[in-house]
């Protein structure tokens, strides 16, 4: 009966990973209170989970609620454990998949949008080919003198990703990024 | 309001460690167990002015989180810790994280240094709430004393609650000191926090329907339906009698049914029975009741019962399909979901409990195999046969067993056989040597009268075997029962399993004289090494009415057996009668002993 059986090597749960990993962004609601970020960045390292992006800001304040948006990276079985773990800190009101209820509402992928600060520097043609491409990006020029630029821009993360490439060789200095901010769209509330 | 004038239950002024103490007695509480510090003084301040909390003094903070984790376990009630801040709070984690993976409600109180100072790397300054973040349920830092009365209740609230666990309360010592206004416990949860106790109806009525239809069905339960306590010990033996079904148990469940029910199989898993975990494999609905599929558990999961329906009831939604998928999940407490599921059963299942003759007969026939069984002998003692004259001479008494970790644990959950929940206390996902002897002093706290033993190791027991003196201190008679065979046993195994029988640092060269160390704390001393004077010295250590130690001399090279080995599922153990050396020697393959 057991000839078929190849043993896999461990007691310990190794079991080969047969799922393909998704990218997926959650939303989490929670008490404004002191080490909740802590908790929730712990216990994504604690148990191995990626963090991809995060942003957090008091959203509620009268009711002192924070809202916490996470990009993460696993398969359907981890997203699922993530979800539920987070989940069981206590000062978690809330924690819904935004992609998974995307798909849920038919609407693809969830919105999700991102600033950044990009600041490029130089002189002649260089300066003149970043301003240029920056209006096509419709990014905003908020502090300049002869020699720089630094760019205000939102949009997708794929759009940010692309003006960042764009502006390396014209002479990007830094770069600041917020993180991606997300919600599903249609009139529901998460 | 004028706070000063209202009743003794009321609001009203006092000092944080004043609210300290009368937040312990406002939420039930006879006994804590402690180690004073400079950052807590304010808090045994107040205890030395007060009797209705009873201090036990223990000689090492770890010491006082099993002892509070033994406490709890055999009362159903949380168990209480005072600790100091920096040295004593580190003390304390290994019995946190103890606390944690086996889901049993403490209540940690640590000092602080004062808020001033927080952060300055002051003297004994830890950060304790940081430290003890990822092995509490949650924790807390005072800042503020009109805060921590809340607080405190709270973390009973939390402690006890939903998915039972430890947390932990930092509290600074300016907090201490300063005045506030102390509120009594209130029943308005924070709104994040509301574990589901009530399963969902539907999911019940399709596991009923499930149930039903089996053949094969077996019953696996874990710690989950003791921490729900007596009621839902009752509704599963209901249950069983009800179904006829088989029933094994994980290592913390032992107890939640009787041993001697005729439905019993034994306990499942790595050293689990062979009836057990045969059943296990080849049912076709299994039916687990607040146990976690742990590793111990399953083998190798992805041979784990693979021709089975699933139906997990368990109070925490990160339980579910965590390690293996269920078919049924059923998030809610153990007791309520079994009323519902018994009342269920009884209105809608007209039993047919012929149709698992064939499936009992085939347990019958994985009984026979015998798998406990052991070689037994003349002139050494088998721990096996140590085990079970312990078990023998003490079952009829009012009796409660704690273990160390490692083949004295496994030995003791294979052939001491209970009857009653809330009897056993052992570290489970944890394995914490040294968690049986600490332990053992707080159940006896809890039960003066009781016949409290910790089967214990020569090597886990030296890990905490300071808690003596706190045993003869407070008179606590607990009887420490050491399997002595020199060697650290469960390595000693797994080296000569894994590792080509080289015995790399698992053997004690210098041991102490057990029988002179116990005499050393005021204790009494037992020796024994023939099994034919066994039972009179156990005789002894009963009647002594003082904490004994026991050094049971007994065979060195033992194996626990039967075995489930890494690597392999639950139909490929290793048998006693069949475990050569040689197949000893190949049990684990290549890959299995480097992924283990």
């Amino acid at each position: 009966m057991s000839a078929h059986l190849q043993p896999t090597g461990s007691a310990y749960f190794i079991a080969r990973e047969t799922e393909r990993p998704e990218t997926h962004t959650l939303s989490v609601l929670v008490d404004n209170e002191p080490g909740v970020l802590a908790r929730v960045i712990g216990l994504f390292s604690g148990r191995g989970y990626n963090i991809e992006s995060l942003t957090v800001s008091e959203t509620e304040h009268e009711q002192r609620l924070s809202r916490i948006t996470v990009v993460t990276r696993g398969t359907p079985h981890v997203l699922e454990q993530i979800k539920h773990q987070l989940e069981r800190l206590v000062p978690v009101h809330r924690v819904v998949d935004l992609s998974v209820r995307a798909v849920e509402l038919g609407q693809g992928k969830p919105l999700a949008r991102e600033l950044a600060l990009v600041k490029v520097a130089g002189t002649g043609e260089a300066r003149v080919e970043a301003l240029r491409l920056a209006e096509a990006f419709r990014a905003k020029v908020i502090d300049a003198n002869t020699e720089h630029f630094i760019f205000e821009i939102t949009g997708a993360v794929a759009k940010i990703e692309q003006f960042i490439a764009i502006m390396r060789p014209l002479g990007l200095v830094e770069i600041c990024r917020t993180g991606v901010a997300a919600m599903n769209r249609g009139p529901q509330g998460m | 309001m004028n706070a000063r004038t209202t009743s003794e239950s009321g609001p009203r002024e006092m000092t944080g460690a004043e609210m300290v103490v009368q937040a312990l007695k406002d939420n039930g509480v006879k006994h804590i167990f402690g180690y004073p510090g400079g950052a807590v003084l304010p808090i045994y301040d107040e205890l030395f002015q007060q009797d209705d909390i009873e201090h036990i003094l223990v000689r090492h903070e770890q010491g006082a989180g099993h002892a509070a984790e033994g406490y709890a376990r055999s009362t159903g009630k949380p168990g209480v810790v005072l600790v100091t801040s920096g040295p004593g709070a580190t003390n304390v984690v290994t019995a946190l994280q103890d606390a944690l993976m086996d889901s049993i409600p403490l209540v940690c109180i640590t000092g602080q240094v004062p808020t001033s100072l927080i952060g300055s790397d002051a003297f004994q300054e830890c950060d304790t709430v940081g430290i003890t973040r990822p092995c509490t349920k949650h924790n807390w830092l005072v800042k503020d004393v009109n805060q921590l009365a809340a607080i405190l209740h709270e973390a009973f609230h939390v402690a006890t609650t939903g998915r039972p666990g430890p947390v932990v309360v930092d509290i600074p010592k300016d907090v201490q000191f300063g005045k506030g206004i102390y509120v009594p416990p209130q029943t308005a949860p924070r709104t994040s926090y509301q574990p589901r106790v009530q399963g969902d109806l539907d999911k019940i009525r399709e596991a009923v329907a499930l149930m039903a239809s089996a053949r094969q069905p077996i019953i696996y339960t874990g710690g989950g339906v003791i921490n729900s306590g007596p009621e839902a010990g009752h509704l599963l033996r209901e249950l069983v009698e009800l179904t006829g079904f088989p029933i094994t148990s994980t290592l913390m469940g032992l107890g939640a049914y009787p041993a001697s029910g005729k439905n019993w199989l034994g306990m499942l898993g790595m050293h689990g029975t062979y009836e057990a975990n045969m059943a296990m494999h080849d049912c076709d609905v299994m039916l687990c009741i607040g146990a976690r599929f742990d590793d111990r558990i399953t083998g190798r999961v992805n041979a784990f019962s693979p021709n089975s329906k699933k139906i997990h009831i368990d109070i925490d939604p990160s339980s579910i399909n965590k390690n293996v998928r269920v078919d049924v999940p059923i998030i809610g407490d153990v007791g309520r979901v079994l009323e519902d599921l018994v009342r269920l059963w009884r209105a809608t299942v007209k039993p047919d409990k012929k149709a698992l003759y064939p499936w009992w007969e085939q347990i019958a026939r994985w009984r026979a195999r015998d798998s406990l069984a052991f070689k037994n002998s003349d002139d050494v003692i088998m721990p096996q046969y140590a085990i079970q004259r312990l078990y023998e001479l003490t079952k009829d008494r009012d009796v409660f067993v704690t273990t160390e970790v490692g083949q004295h644990q496994m030995w003791a959950a294979q052939h001491y056989h209970f009857e009653k929940p809330n009897r056993w206390m052992t570290s489970g996902g944890l394995g914490t040597m040294g968690y049986g002897l600490p332990a053992a002093l707080g159940v006896q706290i809890a039960h003066p009268d009781a016949l409290v033993i910790d089967i214990a190791g020569d090597a886990s027991v030296q890990m905490t075997i300071q808690e003596m003196s706190t045993a003869v201190q407070y008179e606590a008679p607990i009887k420490i029962f050491i399997l002595n065979n020199q060697y650290m046993g469960m390595v000693r195994q797994w080296q000569q399993l894994l590792h080509g029988n080289r015995l790399s640092h698992s053997y004690t060269e210098a041991m102490p004289d057990f029988v002179l160390l116990a005499q050393a704390y005021g204790a009494h001393g037992i020796r024994c090494d023939k099994p034919a004077d066994l039972d009179a010295a156990i005789q002894e250590m009963i009647d002594v009415k003082k904490p004994v130690i026991f050094d049971c001399r007994v065979a060195a090279l033992a194996n626990c057996f039967p075995m489930i080995p890494s690597g392999k599922a639950h139909n490929e153990m290793l048998l006693p009668d069949e475990a050569t050396d040689e197949a000893v020697a190949n049990a684990i393959d290549a890959k299995g002993r480097e992924l283990v």
